[in-house]
């Protein structure tokens, strides 16, 4: 089948990209149109794969937002892509619930790492509390503002807590600081962000890093190609 | 003025109706010419019928009540309904039976995804034929017919339900450990899988074992060195492939790796894939315990078909253009 020797990989812009392309180049394939051309969102040919026994599959790439890659890679308009954990965690669930994306988590790829975290304003009272901590004992809830609402609510939902989840699309760390929400579920890498903001972690919710995910089907028909990538990124 | 409909349900137009019925028309002609005898059951059986199977993700989801209260449901399959048709309009048959169906079945859906809550099945069951010949038989059924609608690019993937399992039991995976290997395979998050298998303290070949054998896909080199607690379920994979004609054995993947949301099946399953289109069109395998849930034990296959969905990928192939034909 003339489809087989064909990948097509969806690449994360943003946090992710730069250890995205390190990878790509690891493998010989050409990246710098994708470094060079930021307006682009397809590659066609960016080089070959070769594996064993001489077999030689071509590469194109999407690029897209690290969210909308399990959305291309299940759908198989992408044969295998990166994303983080934290956007798995999101949309395919740790638990199986309705709702969770269908795509195969192949490999950890170590890079980007970041903490899932619930953090608060620095502020106590007298008795000690943070303010979500005095919101659930004398509100019964906790108001949290996030972009990650199944996360959140699945944490929470975990630890036997009540909650009212906000979701919010832009920066999260207002939402405490202008009085909408108690505490926030958000993704840091260095926290500094949250320290500007004078917001504290309460929790660690999740560890992420980069992964590889593959679609169902694609990871049947094009097993030799997918497996030879993931030896040569294990070995790599 | 807009009169909704319920999400994941449509209506058909003639343009679409007329390229439906020339697929249904064919699958059917298809199935008849391999002795199939089509039949139809209610859309409607009482709950406690069909909760007699494990349906597993494919359970019932909608639930009713007749005129005295008896809850009903809306089947979420037609293999359960026939194991009940067979049961009691069959009562001393011995077989083989062969029945096929073009049935919509209804299933949840989860939010937002365009998941369909009604569809279309088109299928076989064959009844009173016990492995490997029942189920080459079947596997035939399906490739034939497939390719009588036009289908050109498709794959049939062939595992066995029981592998994993019997591998864990091989290797003494620890019974605390093993649902959550199960869960993780399941979600098909290889990354978790090993994280636990590394935990279970097992000898680092059997750690290797429970993350390999499931990946392991391809031609008939995959059955090759299979270790041993798998050896039953690899040599009937074999004995399967073997009874195969070439030209529908070249159509078949062995994959150790491959599992089924329904909980009846209990040896061989399969699965069909095309380029065109990022999901399976359809599966099935042999469910040899349920018809016993009957009061009827007999060793039976069978297969599913979505005709939407395999609409779709006779769409994308004709277009070039599918998901992954681009």
């Amino acid at each position: 089948m003339s489809a087989a020797e064909h990948l097509r990989v969806a690449v994360p812009r943003g946090a992710l990209l730069a250890g995205t392309l390190d990878m790509l180049d690891a493998l010989g394939l050409s990246t710098a149109e994708m470094r060079s051309n930021e307006r682009r969102l397809l590659f066609e040919d960016v080089g070959k794969l070769s594996g064993a026994r001489g077999r030689s599959t071509s590469v194109s790439v999407i690029t897209m937002r690290p969210s909308d890659v399990p959305t291309y890679v299940e759908a198989g308009a992408a044969d295998i892509g990166v994303t983080g954990k934290d956007v798995l965690l999101e949309q395919v669930g740790i638990d199986g619930r309705a709702g969770g994306r269908e795509v195969y988590e192949l490999l950890d790829l170590r890079y980007g790492p970041c903490t899932m975290v619930l953090a608060t304003a620095g502020a106590e009272n007298a008795r000690g509390e943070n303010p979500a901590v005095e919101a659930l004992r004398r509100l019964g809830v906790m108001r949290i503002a996030t972009k990650y609402p199944r996360t959140a609510l699945a944490h929470m939902e975990r630890t036997g807590r009540q909650a009212e989840i906000v979701e919010v699309k832009g920066s999260v760390e207002l939402a405490p600081l202008a009085g909408l929400a108690e505490a926030i579920v958000d993704l840091t890498a260095t926290g500094g962000t949250l320290r500007e903001n004078g917001l504290v972690v309460r929790e660690e919710i999740a560890r992420s890093t980069a992964r590889l995910i593959a679609n169902p089907v694609s990871h049947k028909l094009k097993a030799a190609p997918i497996d030879d990538l993931v030896e040569r990124l294990r070995a790599g | 003025m807009i009169h909704p409909i319920p999400s994941g349900t449509r209506d058909v137009l003639p343009d679409e109706m007329r390229e439906l019925r020339q697929i249904t028309d064919a699958l059917r002609r298809g199935f008849q010419a391999h002795g199939y005898g089509e039949v139809y059951t209610p859309a409607l059986e009482y709950e406690e019928v069909l909760a007699r199977a494990e349906l597993s993700e494919a359970a019932p989801a909608y639930r009713l009540f007749d005129e005295t209260g008896a809850p009903l449901t809306l089947r979420s399959d037609m293999t359960v309904p026939i194991a009940r048709l067979v049961a009691t309009r069959y009562p001393q048959a011995t077989g083989p039976l062969r029945f096929c169906y073009l049935a919509h079945c209804y299933r949840r859906v989860r939010p937002q995804r365009g998941q369909p809550r009604e569809l279309l099945q088109a299928g076989v069951e064959l009844i009173g034929a016990p492995a490997p010949e029942g189920t080459a038989e079947v596997l035939s059924t399906l490739c034939r017919t497939l390719e009588s609608t036009g289908l050109e690019s498709y794959r049939v993937g062939l595992g066995d339900a029981s592998v994993f399992s019997t591998l864990m039991n091989g290797l003494e995976v620890p019974e605390a450990d093993r649902a959550g290997l199960l869960a993780a395979l399941g979600r098909r998050d290889f990354v978790e899988l090993q994280r636990l298998a590394g935990r279970t303290g097992l000898r680092e070949s059997a750690v290797r074992m429970l993350i390999e054998v499931p990946q392991r896909r391809g031609g008939e080199e995959v059955l090759d060195h299979a270790p041993g607690p798998v050896a039953d379920a690899v040599r009937g994979m074999r004995q399967v492939g073997a009874l195969l004609a070439p030209e529908v054995a070249a159509r078949v993947i062995f994959d150790l790796g491959l599992l089924r949301g329904i909980g009846y099946y209990t040896g061989a399953v399969f699965e069909v894939y095309d380029p065109a289109l990022g999901a399976p069109l359809g599966g099935g395998g042999r469910y040899d315990d349920l018809l016993g849930r009957f009061g009827r034990p007999l060793p039976a296959v069978g297969f599913a078909i979505g005709v939407e969905a395999l609409h779709i990928a006779l769409a994308g192939e004709e277009r070039g253009t599918g998901a992954m034909l681009a």
